[in-house]
């Protein structure tokens, strides 16, 4: 299981790819249509102090997540 | 339509000869507009809306966007050629919507050396409808489009659910596009090291800071070097002239030049029409309106914004806001009308509130801040810094408080970043011409209106007796004279001309610091509150009025007993 990481926990330039969005609809939805879906490879470019929003890199997007919404999304990390 | 920031307004400009702002950030349109095309004898109208990602809106802007899509007979479809895969998803949803539909894959100037390409014939057929490379900002491909929009249709492409649009995108774009590996670019790497808190901090800093500096650099330049002397040494002889013709005093005397200081006039404080009305929108206001709204452009173009957010997301969570309500509060520093408007794109109730609130009492507008520091830098530049200090703390305090007492959470942020684009200097300097022009129409007139005004009531005497009712709060309360009453007044129309009013009624240091502060906080102008009602409605206007009010009372007050007399 070491292999699952929720977004916070990936180290800056670490990438893996998604495998589950746990959140409401809502939530996945908007995620979704900003191409942050399940399948896709993501790249952590940083984290912001204290808890701040995460900078993730899917396809040739960069996208910032508030910290809350970015530990619902669980990434698995491929050797 | 289409995705936020994939150049809407760019085509939209192209295709019409309207001039937009158009800015490297997501949710630079936030209300449509209107042109018109000629195609062939036909005159079409045309609209640009703001971005949406899918049809099912979250945001008032994209409301704007969905709710313009059914007055429609043709979509043209903005695609973003770098993003393709996300772009489709708005794509599908259109062409579900039974409306022809064409697309213009933007940006395709980007697509080269982001090692991406696109099999654009492969495109059309699989989406069944036209798609047109362009680059909105060089105008590239703009008449293919055009030609080929008798030729845009109802797709016979249609998925029901979410899971068959991404599943069917997958497979569109696993066919057209290719991905070349490419090094990084050194924007790319600028990219990443302004997002890196330990580099991306100072960065900020140091993009702010120098900011500030080429704002007063330049603004106070072209004072000093350009538009005091022009009013100097052209204007002054031939209103000296007017002056004597009108036999120095008198009623046309006293609106057209105002009142002789020491038997001459000061353009500062004489208070005419011809004098003051002019010399405070052009000489003392409009060069900083000018170099705002030219380094604002720079960084908008640049794409620096959003970044910017993201690293001040942190602090505005304590004010009960998330990073992307610092564009209002940006955009307010040059106008508040704009900044207010710009609370479109916060989602929330809450949020659109503390932030419309925070903008209007805590943020002064350039116009106002080109006064305050013309008129109170000249007893000295610690007092202005008071002045901006007592501000931003109020601004934390404020915010932190409503953000406790109001229920609710901060909302957390997500946000597109988008790339570094160098900006284009056309571009540039058609978007700072577009802005200082709107402030010339739009605000000299108020100035001169307001000037008139202030005229006409210290004339029929309504000046004085407002001061006699007001003197508890004014003298009591800010320790100001009862006169001052009169620059409140004015307020409500222009707040620069309600600074120079401070000018002429012989104030201490202390007096023009403790004026300067209220003048910014107790109410926002008139073309302002107009907006804060239409954004926030009737009520939650009347909540903001109050605290901006109570806030005004309490800080004057405050400085007032504070501040040592100077």
């Amino acid at each position: 299981m070491d292999n699952f990481r929720t977004l916070p926990e990936l180290k800056p330039g670490e990438s893996g790819v998604i495998i589950d969005i746990q959140g409401g609809s809502g939530l996945v939805r908007h995620l979704e249509s900003l191409g942050v879906r399940v399948g896709k490879r993501v790249t952590k470019i940083s984290a912001q102090f204290w808890r701040g929003p995460q900078v993730i890199k899917i396809d040739n997007i960069q996208i910032a997540l508030g910290f809350g919404m970015s530990r619902k999304v669980y990434v698995e990390i491929k050797k | 339509m289409g995705n936020p920031n994939v150049g809407k307004s760019a085509i939209f400009s192209r295709l019409t000869g309207v001039k937009v702002i158009i800015s490297n950030y997501p949710g630079t349109t936030i209300e449509f507009t209107q042109g018109y095309l000629k195609l062939g004898e036909e005159k079409v109208q045309v609209l640009d809306v703001p971005g949406t990602y899918t049809l099912e809106p979250l945001t008032k802007a994209e409301e704007i966007a969905c709710l313009m899509l059914k007055k429609g007979d043709l979509v043209i479809n903005i695609v973003d050629a770098t993003n393709l895969e996300r772009n489709l998803y708005l794509t599908l949803q259109l062409l579900e919507k039974n409306i022809p539909v064409i697309a213009a894959l933007n940006m395709w100037d980007d697509t080269k050396h982001r090692g991406i390409e696109i099999d654009v014939k492969k495109l059309e057929k699989l989406l069944d409808i036209p798609v047109v490379p362009t680059c909105g900002l060089t105008g590239e491909g703009i008449h293919r489009l055009i030609d080929r929009f008798k030729e845009a249709k109802i797709s016979a492409l249609k998925l029901a659910s979410d899971k068959e649009r991404w599943e069917e995108i997958g497979k569109i774009v696993g066919e057209v596009q290719k991905l070349h590996h490419r090094h990084h670019t050194f924007l790319e790497t600028l990219e990443d090291l302004s997002i890196k808190p330990l580099s991306g901090i100072p960065i900020a800093l140091g993009v702010i800071y120098v900011s500030f500096k080429i704002i007063r650099f330049i603004g106070e330049g072209l004072i000093g070097n350009v538009f005091e002397p022009i009013f100097e040494n052209l204007w002054l002889p031939l209103m000296t002239k007017l002056s004597q013709f009108l036999g120095q005093s008198g009623f046309l005397h006293g609106i057209l030049i105002g009142h002789l200081i020491e038997g001459e006039i000061d353009f500062g404080m004489s208070f005419g029409l011809l004098t003051t009305g002019l010399f405070v929108p052009i000489a003392m206001v409009l060069p900083y309106i000018f170099s705002f709204y030219l380094v604002l452009g720079l960084l908008e173009d640049w794409g620096y914004l959003p970044r910017l957010a993201v690293l001040a997301d942190n602090i505005m969570h304590r004010l009960g806001l998330h990073g992307y309500a610092i564009v209002p509060m940006i955009l307010g520093l040059g106008c508040n009308v704009p900044g207010a408007l710009a609370t479109r794109l916060l989602v929330g109730r809450r949020e659109k509130f503390i932030a419309a609130t925070l903008m209007a009492i805590a943020v002064p507008c350039m116009a106002q801040i080109a006064m305050i520091v013309g008129l109170v830098g000249k007893r000295g530049g610690q007092y202005v810094a008071v002045v901006f200090l007592t501000l931003v703390l109020l601004w934390f305090i404020l915010g932190g408080i409503l953000h406790r007492i109001l229920k609710g959470e901060s909302p957390e942020l997500i946000l597109e970043i988008p790339p570094y684009r160098r900006p284009q200097i056309l571009a540039v300097i058609k978007k700072l011409w577009m802005r200082t022009y709107a402030f010339l129409v739009s605000a000299v007139p108020y100035v001169l209106l307001g000037i008139l005004i202030a005229n006409i009531l210290y004339t029929l005497k309504v000046i004085d007796l407002l001061a006699k009712l007001s003197s508890p709060i004014l003298s009591g309360l800010w320790g100001l004279p009862s006169e001052a009453i009169s620059a409140l007044l004015i307020g409500f129309l222009r707040k620069d001309v309600a600074v120079g009013m401070l000018g002429p009624l012989n104030l201490t240091t202390k007096q023009l610091v403790v004026g300067s502060t209220i003048l910014a906080i107790y109410f926002p102008c008139v073309a302002t509150f107009v907006v804060l009602i239409r954004e926030l409605g009737i009520k939650d206007t009347l909540k903001s009025t109050i605290i901006m009010i109570i806030v005004a009372l309490l800080v004057g007050g405050l400085l007032n007993l504070i501040l040592p007399n100077v």
